[in-house]
């Protein structure tokens, strides 16, 4: 019995089947996850801020540590500008972080493994950025193709490349989550059947590997969430401070 | 030729990108590690370039993968 590590991946419906015209919206598994994952963080944060202790508890020192970690990466990355921001890209990285750290659970599904929901949060951050570039710098936000220094004859070469990086910038934002958790996911499937059709004698061998890689793939839920929020702030300052 | 065995050509030749995400990855870590050794103290305030740029090359090979597993599976 071979189990196909694609399977993990499938998308089904739960409960009634809701139709708006042609479109299916009715609620599936993913639907589910999500709602959970915003859950959790809701519940999380309001437990952890409900006491409001000078001297912080373990859980209010949860929360105002992630708070610390977002606003330093905004101020870093980002300038003081970039501060009214900061629920955004707070729930932004909350988001992602819980919805890759539940799909390490046992029998749950990862909502960030599926390109259409990372790239709908990267296009909603592009498009986004874009409008903010252009109501703080105005026809000025096309600077951004100039980079300073290029002698004159390089530069129609210049622009067109740095007009490509640009729209690839949505593009790369949502491959590289979506990628890391789909192929982590389906690695650990695949080692998870290896440690099955070894059986008993040698199935020791992928089973050590598998509890490895179920560690990196937990930093790598976390990394990838982190790295997502902070090119998020990097792009964002690109916007609001123009110094090409 | 038939469409499966292409395919799984495929998927074996898009996969070779990876090599590409493992030398990367060594630099970035390797340059971190040479830079740490000489200056220890200025080694944490690096530390989230360092987790950027790891993210960064691993995406670029990540990106070779997605081809191979659109190849075997969406054509």
């Amino acid at each position: 019995m071979s189990t196909n590590p694609m399977h993990q991946f499938n998308v089904y419906r739960i409960g009634p089947e809701i139709n708006l015209g042609n479109i299916d919206i009715s609620f599936t598994n993913a639907s589910l996850f999500m709602t959970i994952s915003a859950l959790t963080i809701v519940s999380i944060f309001f437990i952890a801020t409900k006491r409001k202790a000078i001297v912080p508890t373990k859980i209010q020192l949860l929360a105002e540590l992630s708070y610390a970690l977002i606003s330093k990466m905004i101020n870093d990355t980002a300038g003081s500008k970039a501060k009214p921001y900061f629920p955004f890209i707070f729930s932004l990285f909350m988001f992602v972080l819980f919805c890759n750290m539940l799909g390490m659970l046992p029998y749950t599904f990862t909502v960030t493994s599926h390109i259409i929901v990372t790239f709908a949060l990267a296009a909603v951050i592009f498009i986004g950025i874009t409008i903010i570039g252009f109501v703080n710098h105005g026809v000025g936000y096309l600077k951004l193709f100039i980079p300073s220094g290029v002698p004159l004859f390089l530069l129609p070469l210049i622009i067109i490349i740095e007009i490509i990086s640009y729209l690839s910038r949505p593009v790369s934002l949502s491959v590289r989550l979506f990628a890391n958790m789909m192929a982590g996911h389906t690695m650990l499937k695949v080692f998870g059947g290896f440690v099955i059709s070894l059986g008993i004698i040698g199935g020791w061998l992928p089973l050590s590997f598998t509890v490895a890689l179920t560690s990196l793939e937990v930093l790598i839920a976390f990394l990838q969430a982190y790295v997502f929020a902070i090119l998020t702030c990097i792009y964002l300052n690109d916007a609001l401070n123009l110094n090409h | 030729m038939e469409l499966e065995a292409a395919k799984m050509i495929g998927a074996g030749l898009a996969a070779i990108a990876l090599a590409g995400a493992g030398v990367g990855i060594g630099i970035i870590f390797g340059n971190y590690l040479s830079g740490a050794m000489r200056n220890p103290s200025a080694a944490q305030k690096q530390f989230p370039n360092l987790l950027l740029g790891f993210a960064l090359a691993e995406a670029t090979g990540l990106f070779g993968l997605v081809i191979a597993l659109i190849i075997l599976f969406a054509f």
